[in-house]
C-alpha cells in the first residue's frame, strides 16, 4: 500500500485521472468519503423535490389553476414527500454523523467500514429505483409512471384494484432497500458510539452529537423494521394473493396505519434528533460557554426517544379510535413537549450569560430556536385530538411538519453546513454569500410557512391539486407561492457559495471557531486515518482543556 | 350576531397571543366568517366544544411562546459579543439543577391541565348518547363522490345531504354512520363538526346538531385517489317543516313526460343503467349516484359543478373534462341523443 491512498487529499490524489479518482470514490469504505457522497447525494435528491415543490406550489398559486393535472399533481407531493424523507433528510444526516462521529470520538473509522458502504449504495440505489418509475411502472397498463399515493400510502389505494401498473411497487421497493441501507447504518453508528471510543472518553463525557446520533439510531432500528416489515406485506397483498390491507376479502386498512405511523412518528425523531445534535456543538461554540445541563440534555433524548415510540396514532385520531386510545396518545403525545421543551430552555441557558457571535452558523440555529419553538407549540395544538379533528389532515399540518422539517432540521443543518465546511473542505466559506443565503431563505420560509397555516384553519384540506374560488383561501395561497421562490434563491446562494468556496475560499486551519471537539485537533480536511495518534481525554471539552491548562473542564465535570 | 360562545372566548383573549391566535380571534365570527368552511366559526355543538378548547390552546402556547421568545430575544440582544469586547472568555457554567427542575416541573403541570381539558372534550364528542328522534344518515364515500341513505325514512340522495336544524327546544340530533365503498376518504363539514374517517371494513359514526339553518360546506380530507380535490360536501340545514317536505319529495318515484321518453329509451339502453338508479324505473345500477330526483339538487359530480342544462350536457358528453379522473365514462353520443338524454334528465324533479 503507498502512502497516497492513506493521506487525502494529496497532491498525488490531484493528478490522478478521473476514472482513477472515480474508482477511489466509488469503491472507498472511508467514513469521511462516505459522509461527502451521502451529503452530495442528498444534495442532490434536494434539487429534484425542491423542483417537484415548486411545481406543486405553482400549480396552487389560484383556485382552478390547470399549470399540471390531477394525476401529474398527486405523483409531485408523492415523490415530493418520499424524496425529501428518505432521499433528502435521511441520507444528509446519516453523512454528517458518518463524517463526524469518529472524528468527534478520536476514532479512526466507523466500526464497520464495509457496512458503511453497503449502506450507503443501498441507499442510493433505493432513491434510484424510486425515480426509475418514471421509466418503467408503466408496464403494458398505461398506468401512471410515478407512485400516486402520497408518501404514507394508505391501504386500500395501494392494492392492485387501485393501483394498477408498477408505481406503487417502485415505491415499496425503493424504501425496502433505502431501510436495509438505514439499518445498516444504524446499526454501524450503534457499534461505533459504544465500541471505538478514545482512551477517556466515557460515555458521560461524550459529545452531546454522540449521545443524539446514538438515540437516532436505536430508533432507526425500532422504527424501519415495521416498515419494512409492512412493505413486505403489502408485496404479498399486491403479488401473492395475501389479503393484510385487502379490504374487500375481510383485511384491515387501519393495520397499515399502524404499521405506517409506529414507524413514522419515530421517524420524525430520528430527523430531528441528529438536528438538535447540530444546536448543541454549534450553540455553545458561538456561545463560548459549554452546554448547559449536559446530563439533563442526555436524559431527556433518551426520554424523547422512549415516548417518541408510543405516540404513533396520533396521527390517527380522526380513523374513529375508542375514547380510551384517543386519550392514552394524547397524553403521550403531550408528554413528549416536557423532554423538547428541556432541551430548548437548556440551549437558552447556554446562550445566557455568553458572549454571542452572529456567524452564519449560529444565525441558523437561533432561527432554528425560534421555529422550532413554534413547530412544538403547534404539533401541542394537534395534540389535543379534538383539535386535531379539524386540523389534522388540513394544511395547517402541512404548515406544522414543514416548521419542523424546514425551519426545524433544515436551518440546524445549514448551520452544520457552514459549521463543518471548513473541516471537510479545508476551505473558509463566504460570510457574505452565507448571511444572504440565511436571509433569503429565513424571508422564504416564514412567507411560505407562517401563512400556510391559515388556510388549514379555514378548511383546506391537503393533497388537493385546485380548489373551489369563494373560500377565502386565494390570498394565504398566493403568499404562500410567492415565498417559494424566494427559498429557492437562497438554496442557489448556498450551493454557489459551497462550490465558490471550495475552489476559492481561504485555508480554514485546523480550528477556525476555537471549538472544544475533538475534530478541530487535527487537519481540515483530516487525513484518512483522522488522527496521527490516538487521543485521549479527560473532559467533555478536549480542546478546552489543552488551551486553558491553568483552568480545565475535568476539575469541574 | 356573533354567537355567545365566541364572544365570551373572545373577551377573555388577551391580545398578545401569538400571530396565529390573533388571526384566530379574527376569524372567530360566526356572522361574516372568512371562509364558509372556517373551524372558529361553529354552528353545530360537537365544532362548538371543539372550538371552545382550542381557544384555551391557542392561549395556553400563546402565552408559552411569549415567554420563550422574550427570554430567546433577550439573550440574543443582552449576551451579544461587543464591539468593545475584551477577548476573555465569559464565566463557564455547566449547569444548575434548581434551575432545571424548574422548567421540568412547570411543562408537566402545564401539560395535565392541557391533557384534562382534551379529555373532556373527548368524551363530550365521542360519548354522546343516541337521541331517540335523532335522524339516521348513513354516509357512504366512493371515488369521487358521496352516497347518502336515510334507512328509517327509505331515502337516498348523492352530494347533498339533508338535515333537519336542531335547536335547544327541540333537539334532532343528525347521527351519521360513515362507510366506505372503496378507498379511504373523510367526512369534514368544518361549521358542524371535526372530521372523522370513512374507511372501508371499519365503520365510524359521526353526529352534528346544526343550530341555524343555511347550506353548509366541506371537502372530502382524505387523500382518497385522482380527484380527491372535486369530492366536495354541501349539507343542507333546513327547519323541521321544510326537511319534512323535502323527505316526502324524495320518497315519489319519477314521472316521465311523453316528451322526454326518446331520452328514457337511450338512458335505458345505454349503459347509463349499469351504474345509475331510476327509482320506478328498470334503471337500479348502484356504482353511482341516484339519479331519481336528479334536478332537487343545486349541483352535480360531487359539487364539481352547477346543476344546469348545459354542464349536465357538458358532463354527459365527457365527464373528464369537468373532472378529470372521474370513473364515469364519456358515451360517444350524438348530439341528438345527448339532447334527448338531456332533456330526459331534467324531467327527474
Amino acid at each position: 500500500m503507498s502512502t497516497e491512498s492513506v493521506a487525502w487529499p494529496s497532491p498525488a490524489a490531484e493528478s490522478r485521472s478521473f476514472v482513477e479518482q472515480l474508482h477511489e470514490w466509488i469503491t472507498t469504505v472511508d467514513h469521511k468519503r462516505l459522509g461527502i457522497l451521502y451529503i452530495a447525494y442528498a444534495l442532490f435528491f434536494l434539487v429534484v423535490a425542491g423542483i417537484e415543490a415548486t411545481v406543486i406550489r405553482i400549480q396552487l398559486i389560484r383556485p382552478h389553476n390547470d399549470f399540471v393535472s390531477p394525476q401529474v399533481f398527486n405523483r409531485l407531493f408523492t415523490m415530493h414527500g418520499t424524496t425529501m424523507i428518505f432521499f433528502v433528510v435521511m441520507p444528509v444526516l446519516f453523512g454528517f454523523a458518518n463524517y463526524l462521529i469518529p472524528l468527534m470520538i478520536g476514532a479512526r473509522d466507523m466500526a464497520f467500514p464495509r457496512v458503511n458502504a453497503f449502506s450507503f449504495w443501498m441507499t442510493a440505489f433505493g432513491g434510484l429505483l424510486l425515480y426509475f418509475s418514471l421509466v418503467g411502472a408503466n408496464g403494458l397498463y398505461g398506468a401512471g409512471n410515478a407512485p400516486d399515493v402520497g408518501w404514507f400510502a394508505y391501504a386500500p389505494l395501494t392494492s392492485r384494484t387501485f393501483s394498477v401498473g408498477h408505481s406503487t411497487d417502485f415505491w415499496t421497493l425503493a424504501l425496502l432497500v433505502s431501510g436495509f441501507g438505514s439499518i445498516g447504518t444504524a446499526i454501524n453508528i450503534i457499534a461505533t458510539v459504544l465500541c471505538v471510543r478514545c482512551p477517556g472518553m466515557t460515555l458521560a463525557k461524550m459529545p452531546l452529537f454522540a449521545w443524539l446520533n446514538l438515540i437516532m439510531a436505536d430508533l432507526v432500528i425500532l422504527a424501519v423494521s415495521p416498515l419494512t416489515a409492512a412493505q413486505l406485506m403489502l408485496l404479498v397483498d399486491r403479488y401473492l394473493g395475501g389479503h393484510f390491507f385487502d379490504t374487500q376479502a375481510g383485511g384491515s386498512a387501519v393495520i397499515w396505519m399502524h404499521f405506517f405511523w409506529v414507524f413514522g412518528h419515530p421517524e420524525v425523531y430520528i430527523l430531528i434528533l441528529p438536528a438538535f445534535a447540530f444546536v448543541s456543538e454549534i450553540v455553545p461554540v458561538f456561545s463560548r460557554k459549554p452546554i448547559f445541563g449536559y446530563s439533563v440534555m442526555v436524559g431527556a433524548t433518551v426520554a424523547i426517544g422512549f415516548i417518541s415510540m408510543s405516540v404513533w396514532a396520533h396521527h390517527m385520531f380522526t380513523v374513529g379510535m375508542s375514547f380510551a386510545a384517543n386519550t392514552f396518545f394524547v397524553i403521550s403525545t403531550m408528554a413528549i413537549a416536557v423532554p423538547t421543551g428541556i432541551k430548548i430552555f437548556n440551549w437558552l441557558a447556554t446562550m445566557w450569560g455568553g458572549k454571542i457571535e452572529f456567524r452564519t452558523p449560529m444565525l441558523f440555529c437561533i432561527a432554528f430556536l425560534f421555529q422550532f419553538l413554534i413547530a412544538g407549540l403547534t404539533g401541542i395544538m394537534q395534540g389535543a385530538a379534538p383539535f386535531d379533528w379539524h386540523l389534522g389532515s388540513s394544511y395547517f399540518v402541512v404548515a406544522h411538519f414543514h416548521y419542523v422539517i424546514v425551519g426545524g432540521i433544515l436551518f440546524a443543518l445549514f448551520g452544520a453546513f457552514y459549521y463543518w465546511f471548513p473541516k471537510m473542505s479545508g476551505k473558509m466559506y463566504s460570510e457574505t454569500l452565507g448571511k444572504l443565503h440565511f436571509w433569503l431563505f429565513i424571508i422564504g420560509f416564514h412567507l411560505t410557512f407562517d401563512f400556510m397555516h391559515i388556510p388549514g384553519l379555514l378548511g383546506m384540506p391537503r393533497r388537493i391539486y385546485t380548489y373551489e374560488p369563494g373560500r377565502g383561501w386565494d390570498t394565504w395561497n398566493f403568499i404562500v407561492t410567492i415565498g417559494v421562490f424566494f427559498q429557492a434563491a437562497g438554496i442557489l446562494v448556498f450551493l454557489g457559495n459551497l462550490i465558490w468556496s471550495y475552489y476559492r475560499g481561504k485555508a480554514a486551519g485546523s480550528d477556525p471557531w476555537d471549538a472544544w471537539t475533538l475534530e478541530w485537533s487535527t487537519d481540515s480536511p483530516p487525513p484518512a486515518y483522522n488522527f496521527f495518534s490516538i487521543p485521549t481525554v479527560q473532559s467533555r471539552r478536549p480542546l478546552w482543556d489543552l488551551k486553558h491548562p491553568e483552568d480545565p473542564d475535568w476539575k469541574y465535570e | 350576531m356573533r354567537s355567545r360562545g365566541s364572544s365570551n372566548w373572545r373577551i377573555r383573549m388577551p391580545h398578545v397571543f401569538v400571530w396565529m391566535c390573533s388571526t384566530g380571534a379574527a376569524f372567530a365570527d360566526t356572522a361574516h366568517p372568512l371562509s364558509p368552511t372556517n373551524i372558529f366559526a361553529p354552528a353545530s355543538t360537537p365544532a362548538k366544544s371543539i372550538f371552545g378548547l382550542s381557544m384555551f390552546v391557542l392561549a395556553v402556547t400563546g402565552a408559552i411562546f411569549v415567554v420563550v421568545f422574550m427570554l430567546l430575544l433577550y439573550s440574543v440582544v443582552k449576551f451579544r459579543k461587543r464591539k468593545n469586547d475584551d477577548g476573555r472568555e465569559p464565566p463557564q457554567v455547566y449547569g444548575s439543577n434548581q434551575v432545571e427542575l424548574a422548567w421540568t416541573i412547570i411543562p408537566i403541570l402545564i401539560v395535565v391541565a392541557l391533557f384534562m381539558a382534551t379529555a373532556r372534550v373527548i368524551a363530550i364528542v365521542q360519548k354522546q348518547k343516541r337521541l331517540d328522534n335523532a335522524i339516521e344518515v348513513v354516509a357512504i364515500g366512493h371515488q369521487f363522490w358521496w352516497e347518502y341513505r336515510y334507512p328509517a325514512l327509505g331515502v337516498v340522495t348523492a352530494n347533498e345531504l339533508h338535515v333537519p336544524v336542531s335547536d335547544d327546544k327541540h333537539p334532532t340530533p343528525t347521527f351519521i354512520q360513515l362507510l366506505s365503498a372503496d378507498t379511504d376518504h373523510s367526512f369534514w363539514v368544518p361549521r358542524l363538526a371535526g372530521k372523522t374517517d370513512l374507511i372501508p371494513n371499519h365503520p365510524n359514526s359521526m353526529w352534528i346538531d346544526p343550530h341555524e339553518a343555511g347550506i353548509y360546506l366541506g371537502q372530502c380530507a382524505q387523500y382518497c385517489g385522482t380527484q380527491h380535490a372535486k369530492m366536495l360536501l354541501r349539507v343542507y340545514v333546513q327547519p323541521r317543516a321544510d326537511f319534512d317536505r323535502w323527505i316526502q319529495e324524495q320518497h315519489q318515484s319519477a314521472t316521465v313526460s311523453n316528451a322526454a321518453s326518446q331520452g328514457q329509451r337511450i338512458f335505458e339502453t345505454t349503459a347509463c343503467i349499469n351504474c345509475h338508479s331510476v327509482a320506478g324505473t328498470v334503471a337500479d345500477g348502484h356504482f353511482g349516484p341516484d339519479l331519481t330526483h336528479l334536478m332537487s339538487r343545486d349541483t352535480i359530480a360531487a359539487g364539481a359543478a352547477t346543476n344546469t342544462s348545459e354542464n349536465l350536457r357538458q358532463w354527459i358528453l365527457n365527464p373528464n373534462a369537468i373532472k378529470p379522473g372521474s370513473l364515469m365514462p364519456a358515451m360517444q353520443l350524438s348530439d341528438q341523443d345527448l339532447d334527448a338524454l338531456t332533456a330526459y334528465l331534467e324531467t327527474l324533479r
